[in-house]
């Protein structure tokens, strides 16, 4: 089965095999504990949170002053795979890892945007997840159950609080960047407004300061849908039915939102699955309701439905300028890190005029600020598909970034 | 050696690059595959932004380290706070934009200096070329066709002037692109001799 993270529009699969001289090879994920009872992670929610692993991969070598150090911020659905290939995907049972790479296979590896020839490229899995970091999923010592329900619910800061222990337990002074799309590219704004003494710099991609009101309404039926499943069980479904129909239907929601106008009538249009002419019955006919559908069944394969939960409400709660009262511009002013903000001309989930409002933002509080919307009919998935115009922007960006 | 042709393209560039001083922070409207802020970044330590609207030309400019901001100028510069600045430069840009006296009073509001150049359609050659075809000119400063020019409000050093005098602007100095060489603004002489204007106001 292949994986439909990638997948997406693209029918060429046209991957750096594990020996190719432009892909990081085999790789391994890694697990360390970040927080314990003597040392818990304060979260917004106000608790003390403990015990929490952390999965992680790096890729290329630390330079002596570990002054090269890049850390990828994943989007909702990814993990701390973001290039290679997983040695271990049969050991962990994730066998949708067999037949494809990491998720940002095209931006990292030998000569590509992140070089890891270069730099040293680390990505995590984020708290809540499903893919080795600690999420509703593991068991609660406290009960020696699955957390389910009883996880409490964390935000973007607490990820990126997270990943700052990850980064000491490196021992990385400072990172060169920080760089991510989507709820990946919220991530790096947090770290260059939350720490601003850690990073040099931060690129990112479709992201804004805010999720808009028709954002928040789409994740609201997403998790809608999950939670009226008859099978959801109040999120107590772990060796039960763990497959869950509400889960595809988010899915399915989620992927119409990451695609643009252009794109779904290019690669489906009105076309249907099988033969020319409605068959007047109910059943899917239209080859774009079969895309959705094997998104959804796939997705449902290899994520948890409860940490498809916490991830979105994290994604709505994330306001870069709640801490100061909805200015932003405030909320920029202790960000030293250079910025390099990318949007694309089709994403309709995080318009380009969001993403440059940080733009505007910094610019405001007398900070330069690099902001390009380039013109694509990719939507929201543009950032992991359009690599070959955003390849020499991040390159040259990087080459202009020195850790100090 | 430089063509001449080249010369009378960067004779602006090369003046600004000259007379801004290491260190400031200066503002590019309209910055192109940003040349001009990049030498200033590498060779007088100055703090640079770009603005540009066409994402090829901010592509390059990213390409030689200068932070760009993908903007259309007639959209208004509203982000940028008053007095960021210390030099906003519009170069030969003016004629092109759809509402030139807001772009020339947002770089008052936002700059300490302001430098502005633009060709002079009332060049005693612009005059000619009109005078003997009877169509619209086509000169070494203004090299477009009516038909496909991005010059869309061409104007003269007089109506500048005019411009000037309605405001509280002060005329620092003035610079003119003539006969293949620069030189300091003469008056009135100039409202014919100069193909290309600089002025820096403050």
């Amino acid at each position: 089965m292949t994986d439909p993270l990638n997948a997406k529009l693209s029918d060429s699969k046209d991957y750096d095999p594990s020996n190719s001289s432009r892909s990081v090879g085999w790789t391994r994920p890694q697990r360390v504990i970040l927080a314990d009872k003597a040392n818990p992670l304060s979260l917004d929610c106000g608790i003390d949170f403990y015990p929490v692993i952390v999965e992680y991969e790096t890729y290329g070598q630390f330079s002596a002053a570990k002054d090269n150090a890049i850390f990828i911020l994943h989007a909702l659905s990814g993990d701390a795979h973001a290039a290679g290939w997983d040695a271990d995907w049969e050991k962990d049972n994730r066998p949708w890892r067999k037949d494809r790479p990491g998720w940002w296979d095209s931006m990292v590896g030998p000569g590509k945007a992140f070089d890891t020839k270069r730099y040293c490229v680390i990505c995590a899995n984020i708290l809540c997840s499903c893919y080795g970091t600690t999420g509703p999923r593991e068991i609660n010592p406290r009960t020696g159950r699955p957390y389910g329900l009883d996880f409490p619910v964390v935000t973007v800061e607490d990820w990126v609080r997270l990943h700052v222990r990850l980064q000491d337990h490196l021992g990385i002074p400072k990172l060169l960047a920080v760089a991510g799309g989507s709820l990946g590219g919220q991530q790096a704004l947090a770290w260059a407004i939350e720490h601003p003494h850690r990073v040099s710099s931060a690129i990112i991609f479709a992201a804004a300061a805010r999720l808009s009101a028709q954002g928040l309404a789409f994740n609201a039926v997403g998790r809608h849908a999950i939670m009226s499943d008859p099978c959801f069980n109040n999120g107590e479904y772990y060796g039960a039915k763990e497959h869950l129909c509400g889960l595809e239907i988010a899915r399915m929601l989620g992927h119409i939102t990451y695609l643009s106008y252009q794109s779904m009538e290019g690669k489906f249009g009105r076309r249907f699955q099988n033969g020319f002419a409605p068959g007047f019955q109910l059943a899917k006919e239209f080859a774009v309701e079969n895309y959705l559908e094997y998104q959804g069944h796939a997705f449902g394969e290899r994520f948890d439905a409860n940490s498809y939960l916490y991830i979105s409400k994290a994604m709505d709660y994330f306001d870069a300028a709640f801490r100061t009262g909805g200015d932003l511009a405030g909320a920029c002013e202790s960000i030293k890190a250079k910025l390099m903000l990318i949007s694309f001309s089709s994403d309709w989930l995080y318009p380009p005029e969001s993403t440059r409002e940080i733009a505007r933002a910094m610019l405001a509080c007398r900070k330069t600020v690099t902001y390009i919307d380039l013109p694509s009919t990719y939507g929201h998935d543009a950032f992991l598909l359009e690599t070959e115009k955003t390849t020499p922007l991040v390159r040259s960006f990087l080459e202009g970034v020195r850790v100090i | 050696m430089m063509h001449a042709l080249d010369k009378r393209k960067r004779w602006d560039h090369d003046l600004i690059f000259e007379l801004i001083p290491s260190g400031s922070r200066v503002l590019d409207l309209g910055c192109g595959n940003g040349e001009l802020l990049s030498r200033l970044q590498n060779k007088k330590g100055v703090i640079g932004q770009g603005v540009e609207a066409d994402p090829a030309q901010v592509a390059a400019a990213v390409a030689r380290g200068v932070p760009v901001y993908q903007c259309d100028l007639d959209l208004g510069l509203s982000e940028f706070s008053s007095g960021s600045f210390d030099y906003v430069i519009l170069e030969k840009t003016l004629q092109t934009v759809h509402r030139p006296m807001l772009v020339l009073d947002e770089m008052l509001r936002i700059g300490r200096r302001c430098m502005v150049s633009f060709p002079n359609f009332n060049h005693w050659r612009v005059l000619k070329n009109l005078l003997e075809t009877a169509r619209m000119p086509v000169t070494p400063a203004l090299p477009y066709q009516w038909y496909d020019t991005p010059n869309i409000h061409l104007f003269t050093l007089c109506d500048f002037l005019d411009w000037i005098d309605g405001r509280q602007v002060l005329i620092e100095a003035g610079y003119a692109w003539s006969e293949g060489r620069s030189r300091p603004l003469l008056l009135p002489d100039d409202s014919k001799n100069a193909e290309e204007l600089l002025f820096i106001l403050k």
